[in-house]
C-alpha cells in the first residue's frame, strides 16, 4: 500500500471516528463505513480503527471475522448476495444459481477476474413471500428467474 | 435499477392493522401516569412477539422499577428466522407503530434514548426510516420535550452486519456495544444489566406495535381478540406452497386448517411452524391451535405440499443452523455438525438406526444444554420431521435411505 493510500485511508477513518464516536459502540458503524466504502477492511485499516479506538487490533478482527457481511481480504465492486433459505429454494433459487455461475463463469463464494462482482450465498432475506430473492449490496430483488436475475447483473457497473 | 419489492399485506385483522392515526398513542400516553400504562399493558396481556412470549409488562415493571441514570429501549428489528418477514411489512408501511410503541416504552420506564437493531439484509429501508424519524421531530413525537412535556426520547438506528444469532436479546446487546454477537449468561437479564450495564428493555417490532393500540383503545379491547392465554392477534408470514403468500393478521387461536384454507393452499403435507427453529407438523396435526398454548410462534409458517421432500427441507434447515450458530458454546456447536452429518447419512443411505436414535438423544441434550435459543431450539426440526415423516424418509421412495 503507497503512503498517499495510507494517508487517505487514515484520514477517511479519522473522519468516521468522529462522526461515530471513538468508544467500543462504535466500532461496528466504523467498521461497516469502511466496508461500504472498500468493500473490505484491510489489515491497515483495521491497525488504524484499533489504534482510534484504542482497543486491540485482534478485537478489531474477531468482529470483523463474525460477521458476516464484513471482510478482512478484497472482495467485488459489488456483492451479489442469493438467498439459500428453503422458502426460495423452492420457488427456483437454484434455477437462478445455474443460470447466474454460467453466465459469470465463476462458483459462489468466488469473484470475477475484473473485480467486478462477488457471488455469495445468504440466509433469509425476509422475502420468503416473493423468493427467490437476492441483494446486490444493500438493493433487493425479488421474484426473480434465470432471465431477470442475469439482467440484474448486466445492469451492474 | 430500483428495488422491486411489493406490498404484501394479505390479510388486515382488527388490532394491529385497525386504523390509527399518528401521534394518537404518545399524545394519550403522556396524558397518563406511567403505573397507568404498566397496568393497561398488563390488562392487555401482551406477550412477546419474537417467540418466546414474555410478558411485555413484567418487562417494562422490571426496567422500570430498576435505578439507573440511564435506561434503553431497544427496538428488535433483526428479524433472521427463515420464513419471517413480518416486521419487513411493519418498518416499511406502519414505522408509527413501531417508533410510537418505542417513545411510550420510554415514557413508561423512565428512558429518553431508544435504540432500533436493523439487521444488515435491510439497509434498503434505513434511508426511508431516518427520513421518517426526522418527520416525528418536526412534529414534537421525538426529541425535547415532546408536546411540550417535560420527557424527552431519541431513537438511532444501529445496523447489524448479517448475524442470525443477534436476534437473541443478550447477542444484540453484545453486538450494539461493538462486539462479537456472542449470548450472555443470564441471570443478569437485560430488565437490569443491558445495553452498556444499563437497564434495557429489548422488544420486538410487533409487540411495540401493539404498544400504541392498547394505549389508546384500552387493554380490554385488545383482550378481546385472540384466546385468555394468548391475548390479541398475530401476524403471520406465510411462505411456500399456497396461492396467498403474504402477511396474515390472525387472532391467536386459529387452526392450521384454518389459516391453510385462507391463504389457499392445496396438497398440503407438512406446515413448518415458527421458522427454521420451530416445529414440523404432520396432516393428522392440523387441527392444533397458533397460540402460546400448544404452537407458539413468532409468526412463520411455511407450507409444503406433497411434492416436497421432507429430508431436503430439514438438510436445508440443518445447514443454516450451522453457519449461524456463534461457536461460543459446545452442544450448539458441535450438536449442529452432527445433526448436519446426520441427515447427510440418510440422505446417502449410510446411516444406521441406531446412530440415528443417538442423535436424537444429542438433540434433547441440546435443548437443554445451550446457551441461549438458537441451540435449544435447533434440534426442533430434527426431531419433528424425523418423528412426523418417518415412512416418507425411511421407507418409501428412499427405500430404507438406499436411493439405488
Amino acid at each position: 500500500m503507497l503512503l498517499e493510500e495510507k494517508n487517505s485511508l487514515s484520514e477517511e477513518i479519522e473522519k468516521y471516528v468522529n462522526e461515530y464516536g471513538n468508544n467500543r459502540a462504535a466500532l461496528m458503524p466504523i467498521l461497516q463505513a469502511v466496508q461500504r466504502n472498500h468493500n473490505y477492511v484491510s489489515d491497515f485499516a483495521q491497525q488504524e480503527v484499533a489504534r482510534m479506538l484504542d482497543i486491540h487490533p485482534v478485537e478489531v478482527y474477531s468482529v470483523i471475522s463474525f460477521y458476516s457481511f464484513l471482510h478482512s481480504k478484497p472482495r467485488g465492486r459489488n456483492i451479489v448476495r442469493l438467498c439459500r433459505t428453503i422458502a426460495c429454494d423452492m420457488v427456483g433459487k437454484d434455477a437462478v444459481e445455474k443460470a447466474v455461475t454460467r453466465e459469470l463463469g465463476i462458483g459462489f463464494g468466488e469473484t470475477t477476474k475484473d473485480g467486478k462482482i462477488t457471488l455469495e450465498f445468504t440466509n433469509c432475506l425476509g422475502m420468503c413471500d416473493q423468493g427467490p430473492a437476492m441483494i446486490v449490496n444493500e438493493r433487493v430483488f425479488v421474484k426473480l428467474d434465470p432471465e431477470k436475475a442475469i439482467n440484474i447483473l448486466n445492469e451492474i457497473k | 435499477m430500483e428495488v422491486m419489492t411489493e406490498k404484501k399485506i394479505e390479510r388486515k385483522g382488527p388490532v394491529l392493522f385497525s386504523p390509527y392515526k399518528r401521534g394518537e398513542g404518545i399524545k394519550a400516553a403522556l396524558k397518563l401516569k406511567r403505573n397507568d400504562i404498566l397496568f393497561e399493558v398488563k390488562e392487555a396481556g401482551l406477550k412477546g412477539r419474537g417467540g418466546a412470549g414474555f410478558p411485555t409488562s413484567a418487562k417494562w415493571m422490571l426496567t422500570a422499577a430498576a435505578k439507573s441514570d440511564k435506561k434503553y429501549i431497544v427496538c428488535n428489528a433483526d428479524e433472521g428466522e427463515p420464513g419471517t418477514f413480518k416486521d419487513r411489512v411493519l418498518l416499511l408501511e406502519y414505522p408509527e407503530l413501531v417508533f410510537e410503541g418505542m417513545v411510550i416504552a420510554g415514557y413508561t420506564v423512565g428512558s429518553d434514548q431508544g435504540i432500533v437493531y436493523l439487521r444488515g439484509e435491510y439497509e434498503y429501508m434505513l434511508s426511508s426510516l431516518e427520513d421518517y424519524l426526522k418527520e416525528m421531530k418536526k412534529d414534537n413525537l421525538l426529541g425535547d420535550k415532546i408536546l411540550g412535556t417535560d420527557f424527552n426520547f431519541n431513537i438511532n438506528i444501529h445496523l447489524g452486519s448479517g448475524a442470525y444469532v443477534c436476534g437473541e436479546e443478550t447477542a444484540l446487546i453484545e453486538s450494539l456495544e461493538g462486539h462479537r454477537g456472542e449470548p450472555r449468561n443470564r441471570p443478569p437479564y437485560p430488565v437490569n444489566t443491558g445495553f452498556m450495564g444499563c437497564p434495557t428493555v429489548v422488544n420486538n417490532v410487533e409487540t411495540l406495535s401493539s404498544v400504541p393500540h392498547i394505549i389508546t383503545k384500552s387493554g380490554e379491547w385488545f383482550k378481546k381478540h385472540g384466546t385468555d392465554k394468548s391475548t390479541g392477534s398475530k401476524l403471520f408470514s406465510v411462505s411456500g406452497d399456497c396461492n396467498k403468500p403474504g402477511v396474515y393478521e390472525l387472532p391467536w387461536g386459529t387452526t392450521i386448517k384454518e389459516l391453510l384454507k385462507l391463504v389457499e393452499a392445496k396438497d398440503t403435507k407438512a406446515v413448518q411452524v415458527g421458522g427454521a427453529s420451530g416445529v414440523c407438523v404432520p396432516v393428522n396435526q392440523f387441527d392444533r391451535k397458533l397460540g402460546f398454548e400448544d404452537l407458539a410462534t413468532g409468526g412463520s409458517i411455511m407450507i409444503f405440499n406433497k411434492k416436497r421432500d421432507m429430508l431436503k427441507v430439514l438438510k436445508n434447515f440443518m445447514e443454516f443452523f450451522v453457519e449461524e450458530s456463534c461457536g461460543q458454546c459446545t452442544p450448539c456447536r458441535i450438536g449442529n455438525v452432527k445433526l448436519l452429518e446426520g441427515t447427510e447419512m440418510i440422505e446417502k443411505g449410510t446411516h444406521t438406526f441406531k446412530y440415528i436414535n443417538t442423535l436424537k438423544e444429542l438433540g434433547k441434550t441440546m435443548q437443554v444444554a445451550s446457551k441461549c435459543g438458537l441451540g435449544q431450539s435447533s434440534p426442533n426440526s430434527f426431531i419433528s420431521i424425523l418423528d412426523n415423516f418417518k415412512e416418507e424418509i425411511f421407507s418409501s421412495g428412499r427405500n430404507g435411505g438406499d436411493k439405488k
